[in-house]
């Protein structure tokens, strides 16, 4: 069947088995190995983009239920202004050691941080409940997202005043 | 990575088209909303349907909650997340935000739907219990109109509804009952497992006894929800530690959990007993405004 | 040099540029690695794609012991999109239905008499695409006999059990091995003569690496030169290679290991599978480029376990707590076939440390291997060679005795280890402990956990009936295998190579033999040999994971990268300096005795203003004019790097636990570590290796195991069933650190990787153990599921197995 949805800002349109997994859409059909898969279960987390603005689990999610939708994925958080602070704080705080789950990771963090600019540690672990990562014990991850919501609110203060 | 076999695939327009697709198609055709029950059982091809009807475009009709003046009603596709976020409806029923906050995770909360999780219905399903706690009623369509049925005669044994071929669930009506509140206890082996066992409690208080008091248990026997002994027991009873723990053992007599690597027969219908209290605990302290 | 170390716990913020100290050596800095992974831009097994790729999936067992009567594969060849179907009667027409484990044992690629494990490999399927592939499996039909399973390790051996290895000539029984360690009479002696005994039989339920990248490879032979390319997720792609080429018989120069980027290996991804040769035999057959990559099921069903003994602990100690003897029996469960990844010599690895921190009178170990009909493995998940065996078991029982003579379990480890004057110390299993001064680091974790203070709240709590619980561990390890003389893997010796070129620019490149899975080489070598030659780390390129393009040398396991491969880095840059300066005394005009090196620089002694940089030496070194007499163009070397012992890490960690009385839910309030892997390279990446490891404790002691039914049905076939803490179950983790250096390695240096993934478990069970006091209770085995808490707390307390 003929799918067709928005991924990072682009149109495409593809013509899959109504069986394919958006992970597998993503990764075999449009070339974005940037979202991994690490269970088969919904379990592990290295496969979160956003579907509309809300972080899923592309492993758990046909393709076909994608159409007509704008997806996101980790190759889409970068922006001609340079990389997302995200994806700044998991560098500066040593967020991430394989690198597996953290595309997943930083997806999720994105998501929240569009949500709540200062989200508390509890709030955090919370969040990042669904997936796993195997190599950092989750405190510098932690880390990095509160280093991503602070460089937010510096910036966002810094471009208020200068509005003011 | 497991990969589901191969089906037809169509979105739903409506609720009405999607009954049809589903009387034409018959046993051979499932529906999909989140798809969080229904796509690993079909990557490990213990479901391997051949048609599947995709709702997830039906939210006028199926995503909603609405509150009337003595009813809630939830549509069907609602999600998780939408569950567990609404303050009007954790007003009203904290047993929901409670047990949301256990169910899974916020990723797959994000997709998982009421429907889906009543209608998988798995014995260590959360959502159950918290229905029927709370003397939910299932409205199902089917071509010739609905029917609504009670949320203990919804469940007909693990993973077996009164949903027929044909019939979707679409609503979930659950009555507002003034003095009254509601409250969810789980145990897990880690955050996101499913239930090692969790009771939900409701109740209704007259003045300073409880008037009427429900407990729906979870993973602690076959769709052994709402137990009615618990109900008879604590039915114009002052709350006490002493009723709770009574009504604590009848929960645990009626409990038949298996051992499994989640726990021992033992242990679950301790909790049977032990979460019982708990949940009666907070409903009345909250349903008397003194939430602990 | 020095390094300005933040407080504990300091958190990086924008302002405070804590990570980013850019050193030119050792110290805090960002990781070379990190731009490419936060922009998904990693290239992991399965990201590589190829022209014309088939897709390889893998047929079964659903028993753990059965006979295999037929196999049909004619309705699989049917299929449209498939390319070929493979069974064990195929191979073994070539020879290669067998392939030798990294023991010296044999394992069936694809089972041809019968299986010997539930999800043993029999048949696979080549196709267009994955989803077909997996639809053909469906279409292949094995007819079995089923034979009685093997599951009880303790049933092992009895006279009637069904024999598992009868492709074994002669074999009557399930017996894999026995070994021993120290001495039996000595021990006995002191055993005899002790005040006090203690003895409690522990178990270390089978587990899992679990990396979050599954097992996968792509395996290309090109039909006209004959080479095989393969895209591997290995953590030794030397070895790997020399082991291809003796199964498959292929020339070693026509094989190409390439190991992309690994999504964590934590011993996992150091064996060869059964699916990486299916994959070459796959492309061998076909002529095109064939990808194999497990699903989660397959990984943690099939591939390498780590663990599972069953330990008999037993000290012998005087009353008022000196530890004067340890000894152990124990029962170790090997699988269906021996596949311990494991120095030759040492088929349980190095469990002999199990007489761990402390000075002993007398030690002795016997250990029967037995096969079962389970998945092979015996990896050393995160752990150097059973160590985190031998550690939980003698800091277990440590607690043990300190339970039985009613004393503080710290207080009692203060009074028994081994003092700073004692190094190097020899312990009674024959080890050499390079370096430690233990009570420090010991000390230093009391004073962060305010270890008083919680000893104090916990009396008061149990007065009010909470349980709440406090768990001691002191380990040793011992990392960096190893010296030749002693240590090989399949006759392969334990050494590293390393090269190193400078270019003319003054720019550098290193090669490496081992393999990063996400440690930081990129970054960590870089910084060793900036810290050796002062070039910045930003203009040294790390390269690994080629072995057309790098040194021969064993891989990354067992913590052993810094140890040996960071000491090979060292000391190829050694190398090349010394090259440098007589360069240095050509251009400066002076004896190479009168040039004084401040990094980065050769100047004239008392002249600091003649000096030349070691860009302007690298450019002289490749370019014109002429050199001191008998130097050679060029600035790069290369050395292979024989360790002469292994290094010693060690730590104190404490854990802090609280237990619903009423649920018994263990939650994990504090976990305070103090780590001292001698010289610190970049503390942000120890603190990380740190940080993970404990969190693999809290796997291990609280939720999985990889567990089986009397079928032998694997229970934990999906990250459902075997649980891996997420960031709610652990607590933010407290680190700290001493310093004492290895005196034999080059710069000091010890591994870090796979520590706190061992000392932690002790510290976690001996937590929960403390908080059940009140119950009379001395020991209980993991996982400490609530479940399981609560029948201890019941007085039913059962091991897992």
């Amino acid at each position: 069947m003929e799918i067709s949805m928005n991924v990072n800002g682009d149109d495409v349109v593809r013509d899959v088995e109504p069986r394919t997994l958006l992970v597998h859409f993503l990764r075999d059909h449009m070339g974005l190995t940037g979202t991994h898969w690490g269970c088969d279960t919904s379990n592990c987390g290295t496969c979160v983009v956003w579907v509309d603005e809300e972080p899923v689990k592309s492993c758990t999610h046909l393709a076909a239920m994608a159409g007509g939708h704008r997806v996101k994925t980790v190759e889409g958080l970068e922006t001609a202004d340079g990389l997302d602070p995200v994806q700044e704080g998991f560098i500066q705080c040593h967020g991430l050691q394989c690198g597996f789950c953290t595309p997943g990771m930083m997806m999720t963090a994105r998501a929240l941080l569009d949500r709540n600019p200062d989200p508390s540690e509890e709030v955090i672990r919370e969040a990042i409940s669904g997936q796993i990562c195997r190599c950092t014990g989750y405190s510098t991850i932690i880390r990095s997202i509160q280093w991503a919501a602070a460089k937010e609110r510096e910036t966002s203060v810094s471009l208020e005043g200068s509005v003011a | 990575m497991q990969v589901p076999a191969p089906f037809e695939y169509e979105r739903a327009t409506s609720v009405d088209h999607a009954i049809a697709l589903m009387e034409r198609l018959g046993d051979e055709a499932r529906i999909v909303a989140g798809g969080h029950s229904l796509l690993p059982m079909m990557k490990l091809r213990l479901a391997m349907p051949e048609y599947l009807i995709d709702i997830n475009d039906l939210v006028d009709e199926l995503q909603y909650i609405r509150f009337t003046e003595d009813e809630v009603r939830i549509g069907a596709l609602t999600r998780h997340q939408q569950l567990l976020e609404s303050d009007e409806l954790a007003a009203i029923f904290p047993i929901f935000r409670d047990a949301e906050k256990v169910i899974a995770d916020p990723v797959v909360r994000n997709k998982g739907t009421l429907g889906g999780s009543l209608c998988q219905a798995d014995p260590s399903e959360d959502l159950s219990a918290v229905c029927d706690a709370l003397e939910a009623k299932c409205v199902i369509r089917n071509s010739s109109g609905q029917r609504v049925v009670e949320m203990h005669d919804f469940h007909r044994g693990p993973y077996e509804t009164a949903v027929e071929d044909g019939e979707m669930l679409t609503e979930v009506r659950i009555p507002i009952k003034p003095n009254s509140s509601s409250a969810y206890h789980k145990v897990e082996r880690r955050a996101g497992d499913w239930a090692v066992a969790s009771a939900g409690a409701a109740v209704t208080m007259n003045g300073d006894v409880i008037a009427d008091g429900r407990v729906g248990l979870c993973a602690v026997g076959p769709n052994l929800t709402n137990v009615q002994p618990i109900s008879d027991a604590l039915r114009n009873q002052p709350p006490s530690e002493e009723l709770y723990a009574r009504v604590g053992e009848i929960a645990a007599a009626n409990a038949s959990p298996a051992t499994d690597t989640r726990g021992t027969a033992a242990y679950k219908t301790h909790l049977a007993k032990e979460l019982t209290i708990r949940s009666l605990r907070k409903a009345v302290a909250r349903a008397t405004g003194q939430e602990i | 040099m020095t390094v300005t170390e933040p407080s504990a716990n300091q958190i990086p913020t924008p302002d405070n540029n804590l990570n980013d100290q850019k050193p030119t050596g050792f110290g805090r800095m960002l990781r070379k690695e990190d731009p490419r992974f936060v922009r998904g831009l990693g290239q992991y097994c399965d990201d590589v794609t190829l022209p014309g790729m088939l897709h390889l999936a893998i047929l079964r067992s659903p028993y753990a012991h059965a006979r295999i009567v037929s196999i049909d594969t004619s309705a699989a060849e049917a299929h449209p999109k498939v390319k070929a179907v493979v069974t064990g009667a195929m191979l073994a027409e070539h020879g290669l239905a067998w392939m030798p484990t990294l023991s010296n044992d044999v394992q069936a690629v694809l089972a041809t008499d019968k299986v010997r494990f539930q999800h043993q490999e029999v048949a696979f399927v080549v196709a267009e695409d994955r989803y077909s592939a997996r639809d053909a499996l469906e279409l292949i039909d094995v007819e079995y006999d089923p034979l009685d399973p093997v599951i009880d390790v303790r049933k092992a051996l009895d006279p009637d059990a069904a024999i598992i290895r009868d492709d074994l000539e002669g074999k009557t029984d399930n017996h894999c091995f026995n070994w021993q360690t120290g001495d039996d009479a000595a021990t006995q002696a002191v055993f005899d003569d002790a005040e006090v005994t203690v003895k409690q039989e522990m178990i270390y339920p089978r587990v899992h690496p679990a990396p979050m990248e599954t097992c996968a490879c792509v395996a290309d032979l090109d039909k006209v030169s004959g080479k095989l390319t393969l895209w591997s997720t290995t953590q030794a792609p030397h070895a790997h290679r020399t082991v291809y080429a003796l199964v498959a018989g292929l020339p070693e120069h026509k094989i190409r290991i390439i190991a992309p980027d690994i999504g964590g290996g934590f011993g996992g991804k150091v064996p060869i599978y059964p699916g990486y040769v299916c994959a070459i035999v796959a492309s061998l057959l076909i002529g095109k480029p064939v990808k194999w990559a497990e699903d989660r099921t397959e990984n943690l069903v099939s591939t390498g376990f780590a663990r599972d003994y069953i330990m008999i602990g037993e000290i012998a100690a005087s009353r008022d707590g000196k530890i004067r003897a340890v000894r152990t029996n124990v029962l170790a469960d090997h699988g269906a076939f021996n596949g311990v990844a494991s120095p030759v010599k040492y088929p349980a690895g190095f469990f002999g440390v199990f007489t761990g921190s402390y000075d002993l009178e007398a030690a002795f170990c016997n250990m029967d291997a037995v096969f079962t009909n389970k998945a092979p493995g015996g990896v050393a998940y995160a752990c150097s060679f059973r160590i985190t065996e031998a550690v939980y078991l003698v800091e277990r029982m440590v607690d043990v005795l300190a339970y039985e003579l009613d004393m503080d379990p710290a207080e009692l480890r203060l009074k028994n280890l081994i003092q700073p004057e004692q190094f190097p110390y020899e312990t009674k299993t024959g080890w050499i402990y390079d370096s430690g001064d233990y009570e420090p680091t010991m000390r230093k974790a009391m004073a962060m956990a305010g270890y008083d203070e919680l000893r104090r709240e916990q009396a008061e709590k149990r007065e009010r009936g909470e349980l709440m619980g406090i768990g001691i561990s002191f380990f040793t390890e011992a990392v960096g295998a190893g010296p030749r003389k002693d240590m090989d893997i399949l006759g392969l010796g334990m050494a590293d190579g390393c090269e190193l070129r400078i270019h003319p620019t003054g720019k550098a490149v290193v090669r490496l033999s081992v393999q990063t899975q996400g440690q930081g080489h990129e970054t960590t070598f870089a910084q060793i040999v900036a810290e050796e030659i002062g070039i910045p780390p930003e203009d040294i390129e790390v390269f690994h994971g080629d072995t057309d393009n790098t040194p021969f040398g064993l891989g990354t396991y067992g913590s052993r990268s810094t140890p040996v491969s960071g000491a090979a880095a060292a000391l190829v840059t050694r190398k090349v300096k010394d090259k440098a300066q007589i360069i240095a005394s050509g251009m400066l005009e002076v004896s190479v005795a009168d040039l004084q090196w401040d990094k980065g620089s050769f100047s004239v002694k008392g002249d600091p203003t003649k000096s030349v940089t070691i860009q302007d030496i690298a450019m002289k070194a490749h370019g014109a004019g002429d050199l001191p007499e008998g130097v050679e163009g060029g600035l790069e070397a290369q050395i292979c790097y024989n360790p002469s012992n292994l290094t010693y890490p060690f730590g104190a960690y404490i854990c802090v636990v609280d237990v619903d009385p009423g649920t018994a839910e263990v939650k994990v309030r504090r976990f305070i570590a103090v780590d001292d892997c001698g010289t610190q390279i970049n503390p942000m990446i120890i603190e990380g290796q740190v940080h993970g490891g404990l969190t693999d404790g809290v796997g291990m002691a609280l939720m999985q195991m990889i567990n089986f039914d009397e079928d032998g049905n694997c229970l934990a076939g999906s990250l459902m069933d075997y649980l891996i803490p997420t960031a709610m179950e652990v607590p933010d983790w407290e680190t700290g650190h001493t310093v004492t250096p290895s005196p034999h390695h080059p710069i000091g240096a010890k591994g870090i990787g796979e520590s706190a993934t061992v000392g932690s478990p002790p510290a976690i069970v001996n937590a929960v153990v403390d908080a059940l006091k009140p119950f009379g209770i001395r020991h209980a085995d993991m996982p400490l599921t609530p479940s399981r808490v609560w029948e201890a707390m019941q007085g039913n307390h059962t091991p897992p197995i």
